[in-house]
C-alpha cells in the first residue's frame, strides 16, 4: 500500500516535471557528474536539435559556445557537498528556449570561501561593455596562465562577450561550508 | 624536420605542420579536456622550427570553434611566431572564419592587436 502511494507520487512528480519543462520550453536537463564525455554528448545533442530547428547559424554557434564554457566551468570548478566525493564535479544544466532568447542555466555547489572572489569577477564582467570585455579578455589571455585544472580564467568573460547580455547569477547558502551557485546566460535570438 | 599530422576529433583540431611542403594549419574544433597535453608536441615542434624557419611562413587557422583554454594556447603559438618575425623572417597568419561567424573574425582581430604579425582574414561558406 505504502509502496503504491510512493509510486503514485513519483509518477505525479514526473508528470509535473514534464509539464513544467514543456511550459518553460526546457529542451535539455541534466543533473550529475560533468566530465569531458558529458560535455561532448551534451553539446552534440544540442547541436543536432538546433540544426533541426530553423535557428540561424550564428545563434546556434553561440548556444554551442556558451554551453561548452558553462560545462567546462562546472567540470573545473564545482565543489562537492561532502569531502567523500571531493573529486566529483557535479552540477545541473538546463537549456530553455523562449520567444526571443535561449537561456543556459547551470548550477553547482561551491565552497563559501570562493564566493566573494567569484562574485567580484561576475560584477566586473557585468560592469563592462563589449570593448571593455575585449580588453579584459586580451589582458587576461596575455598575463594569465593555465591552471592545473586547465582553466584560463576566461570563461565568464567569453560568455559575456559572446552573448552580449549581462550574466544573471545567484548564490544560495546551503551550509556553513558551501553554497549553490546558479548562473544564467542569455543568448538573444534576433540580434 | 618531422611532419606533424594529427587527425581532428569532436574536441581536438586537425593539425598539419610540414616544413618541407611549407604547410602549417590548425583547423576544426579545439576544446580538449587537457589543452596543455594536447598542444605540448605542437609547441615543441614550433620551438624546433623557429631555430631554422622557412623564409616565408603562412600559418592557417581555420577553426570552427575553440574554447577559452585553447584561446590562451593559440596566443602562445602566435607569440612564438612573433619571435620568428623579430628574427627577420616573413610570417603571415591566415585567419579563416565562417562568413556568418562574426565572433571568429573578432577573435582573429583580437590576436592581431596583441601580436606583431600581419594577419589576413578570409571568409568561407559552408
Amino acid at each position: 500500500m505504502g509502496n503504491s502511494q510512493e509510486n503514485h507520487s513519483f509518477l505525479d512528480f514526473a508528470y509535473q516535471l514534464y509539464r513544467t519543462m514543456k511550459t518553460n520550453e526546457i529542451s535539455l536537463v541534466y543533473e550529475g557528474e560533468v566530465t569531458q564525455e558529458i560535455t561532448k554528448t551534451f553539446t552534440s545533442l544540442t547541436e543536432k536539435s538546433l540544426a533541426k530547428s530553423e535557428e540561424s547559424n550564428a545563434v546556434q554557434r553561440k548556444v554551442f559556445n556558451v554551453m561548452v564554457e558553462c560545462l567546462q566551468n562546472i567540470s573545473k570548478h564545482a565543489d562537492s557537498l561532502s569531502d567523500e566525493d571531493e573529486n566529483e564535479r557535479r552540477g545541473i544544466v538546463m537549456v530553455s528556449r523562449g520567444d526571443d532568447c535561449y537561456n543556459i542555466i547551470t548550477g553547482n555547489v561551491i565552497k563559501n570561501e570562493k564566493v566573494p572572489g567569484l562574485r567580484e569577477n561576475l560584477e566586473q564582467v557585468n560592469s563592462l561593455d563589449k570593448k571593455g570585455l575585449s580588453e579584459l579578455y586580451k589582458t587576461q589571455m596575455r598575463d594569465g596562465r593555465i591552471s592545473d585544472k586547465g582553466g584560463a580564467g576566461l570563461g565568464l568573460i567569453d560568455i559575456a562577450k559572446k552573448t552580449g547580455s549581462e550574466l544573471t547569477y545567484q548564490f544560495k547558502k546551503i551550509s556553513d561550508e558551501v553554497s549553490f551557485f546558479i548562473l544564467t546566460s542569455t543568448i538573444r535570438r534576433n540580434n | 624536420m618531422e611532419v606533424i599530422n594529427i587527425q581532428g576529433t569532436d574536441d581536438t583540431p586537425n593539425v598539419i605542420l610540414d616544413k618541407d611542403n611549407n604547410k602549417f594549419e590548425i583547423s576544426g574544433r579545439s576544446l580538449p579536456e587537457d589543452v596543455n597535453m594536447f598542444y605540448e608536441p605542437i609547441m615543441n615542434w614550433i620551438d624546433g622550427y623557429s631555430e631554422a624557419p622557412n623564409e616565408k611562413t603562412e600559418f592557417n587557422f581555420k577553426l570552427e570553434y575553440f574554447n577559452t583554454a585553447s584561446s590562451k594556447i593559440i596566443l602562445d603559438i602566435l607569440l612564438k611566431f612573433e619571435e620568428i618575425v623579430e628574427n627577420g623572417n616573413d610570417v603571415t597568419i591566415k585567419w579563416h572564419y565562417h562568413e556568418e561567424e562574426e565572433d571568429m573574425l573578432e577573435a582573429g582581430e583580437e590576436y592581431a592587436d596583441i601580436v606583431e604579425i600581419p594577419f589576413e582574414y578570409e571568409a568561407y561558406t559552408d
